[in-house]
């Protein structure tokens, strides 16, 4: 996925900014969204990205920027007029209709013709496999099923783009891994754009073709899950999206494309330049992600070791996570061994080896501070 | 310990027995005595009649009376639940500086002892230079039934969510459409509820109305004067009873009403859950 899409974006957001009093919780968003791009808006509650939602929704205006929606400027546009259609966190069932009520909500204003109204709820709810529950009312409805009427709601007024604000947070984990599933299957069979609001990392990495990652009203990296899972621009980011090693260094010198950094314990390590160029002789912070690091067992020997001590250790079914002290290391390292060895019977004190690929260490950028206007 | 729950649990079906006969068997002899063949109300029964009843029929008096009492009621009922519209639409939905304070005056009403509103009321209108009518004993009622109607609002407005709104203007509709297709009909059985809460109080409503009618009684007014009379005790009673059962009939609605509407929004809780 290109950084830049090279043809016209469906959604075109440009230097927003929104001011609550002396908050700001947009603070200079810029972002283009591609038609037909399944896009999350992925960060901690309060760092901005649901005033974003509803921005592009129209439930919000931003103080200043532009928002283009299918290259038209959204700005002043009401909710009522605009391309756009949402999946509300509660859901926001009519209560005083039933399931075909619901969906047909919509319709009604586009006077379609009794036959050809009842063709389009039928299809908008067999989409979301509720076609039998059509005369059931909200209450009657368990929190799965009312995510879907929801979604059909929404999908039937064949919207541009959908917007979803943290829909499967009120489902209980089984649910929510199901619904994911289908909300990635019906995305790609009816091609809308989605846009998705969302606190849970893993629910952004599996669901989307690209991530924003937002931190107090600011826009911290776009990118695909893989590449923001794997080479995360700045701490926060790499903090948010699953554990992190920190480490800091000091670059000592520059080939090509590539950065020399001088460790504590890591030795001297060569890493891509990242986004905004770091200075020779400045300190550095460097990442790597718990399972990069791996236990070596009875005389394995790997090119780059390290010896320390279990300080800690949980165990995860599958998984145990291990944090383990270093001699000349401030914090204890984590590490996620899988099970298969027997990483759950190592006990806490125990001596191990650790082996690491130098190619895993990414650099990463300071984040700006919160701002807050005056 | 266990002995003294034993008795307790003895003692209380007993208790609860004598309070509820205290509390009900006054009001049941009403009802009973409007049938008795007698102008006294004195048992033995002297004979089953429904003469009270088409008395009052030919009770011309009685049913000017009762003509006022319903042109009050509904005048009360809508003009109170008008302005607890109002109110409880701004105290549930908005966050402003003094919204407990007016919340809590609003509310006071219910608290006041009714006879020191009366006067007070009375002393304003008079010192205003106004009549007094039945539009005075609207107005007095009006301020009375409207912590009533409130408090019936505020619940069925607090169980409305926001997003009910946003997702009509999201799937197309207009403000205006809006508000006829979703906020009415979801906040229809507060608004039903309060409408007649507010018109039974304001039928059995005496010391206002008593203090504020003038020449033009109600109902409870035009009762308090019959009973110096005797002979008019049994017609007094027949009325009593159709207002007691119009009374129980108005708020079984209400209440019912009210709990339908409840019950839709229970699983809300659920899906937040």
């Amino acid at each position: 996925m290109p950084e830049t899409p090279m043809i016209a974006p469906m959604i075109a957001i440009d230097r927003v900014n929104k001011f609550y009093g002396i908050y700001k919780a947009l603070s200079d968003v810029s972002l283009d969204i591609v038609a037909g791009e399944f896009f999350s808006l992925l960060g901690p509650s309060g760092c901005g990205k649901t005033t974003l939602l509803r921005s592009i929704a129209g439930f919000d205006s931003p103080s200043s920027g532009d928002i283009r929606i299918d290259g038209q400027s959204a700005i002043g546009v009401p909710p009522n007029l605009r391309p756009t259609n949402m999946v509300f966190q509660s859901y926001a069932i009519f209560p005083h209709l039933n399931v075909e009520e619901n969906v047909a909500y919509g319709l009604k204003r586009l006077k379609l013709g009794a036959d050809e109204e009842r063709r389009r709820v039928g299809a908008a709810l067999d989409q979301v496999r509720l076609g039998h529950l059509g005369k059931r009312r909200g209450h009657e409805l368990s929190g799965g099923q009312r995510q879907r009427v929801a979604l059909a709601r929404a999908l039937v007024l064949r919207p541009k783009v959908l917007l979803l604000d943290e829909p499967l947070s009120a489902l209980d984990k089984k649910l929510r891994e199901e619904m994911q599933v289908e909300l990635r299957s019906l995305q790609k069979a009816v091609g809308i754009t989605f846009v998705l609001v969302t606190h849970d990392q893993y629910e952004a990495l599996a669901l989307s073709d690209r991530i924003a990652v937002m931190f107090g009203g600011r826009i911290a990296q776009v990118a695909t899950p893989k590449e923001i899972y794997q080479r995360p621009r700045t701490k926060l980011v790499a903090d948010f999206l699953g554990g992190m090693n920190f480490l800091s260094g000091r670059t000592i010198g520059q080939t090509g494309a590539g950065l020399t950094v001088e460790t504590e314990k890591f030795g001297t390590l060569t890493l891509a330049m990242p986004e905004e160029r770091i200075e020779v002789g400045a300190r550095a912070t460097l990442g790597i992600r718990p399972e990069r690091l791996r236990l070596l067992w009875d005389d394995e020997r790997a090119p780059h070791e390290l010896t320390g001590k279990v300080v800690d250790r949980a165990y995860f079914g599958e998984t145990t996570h291990l944090s383990v002290g270093v001699e000349g290391l401030e914090k204890p390292l984590s590490m996620i061994e899988t099970n298969t060895y027997g990483a759950d019977d190592l006990p806490v004190g125990a001596d191990i080896r650790l082996a690491y690929d130098p190619d895993a260490f990414v650099l990463l950028a300071d984040d700006p501070p919160v701002e807050r206007v005056q | 310990m266990t002995s003294g729950n034993l008795r307790k649990s003895r003692l209380l079906p007993g208790y609860v027995g004598l309070y509820f006969l205290f509390l009900y068997l006054p009001i049941l002899l009403l009802p009973v005595f409007s049938f008795n063949n007698a102008a006294t109300t004195t048992f033995p029964l002297a004979g089953f009649t429904t003469r009270w009843y088409v008395s009052l029929w030919a009770n011309r008096e009685m049913l000017t009376a009762a003509v006022n009492s319903l042109v009050v009621g509904l005048c009360v009922s809508v003009l109170s639940t008008l302005l607890g519209i109002c109110a409880a639409r701004a105290i549930t939905r908005y966050r402003f500086r003094g919204r407990r304070a007016a919340n809590g005056l609003i509310m006071a009403p219910l608290f006041l002892p009714e006879i020191i509103v009366a006067v007070s009321l009375l002393m304003v209108v008079l010192a205003a230079g106004m009549e007094l009518s039945l539009a005075t004993v609207i107005l007095g009622q009006t301020v009375f039934c409207l912590p009533y109607c409130m408090s019936v609002l505020t619940a069925g407005f607090e169980g409305f969510d926001r997003s009910l709104e946003e997702a009509s203007l999201d799937l197309g509709e207009t403000a205006f459409g809006t508000f006829r297709r979703v906020t009415l009909p979801v906040v229809a059985p507060a608004i039903l509820s309060s409408l007649l809460v507010a018109f039974t109080i304001s039928l059995d409503e005496f010391i206002l109305a008593f203090f504020l009618s003038g020449t033009e009684p109600t109902l409870p007014v035009y009762i308090w004067g019959q009973l110096r009379f005797a002979a008019k005790l049994p017609g007094v009673l027949a009325l009593g009873t159709i207002m007691l059962v119009l009374s129980i009939l108005l708020l079984t609605i209400a209440e019912t009403v009210r709990r339908r509407a409840e019950r839709r929004y229970a699983t809300r809780g659920h899906a937040h859950a």
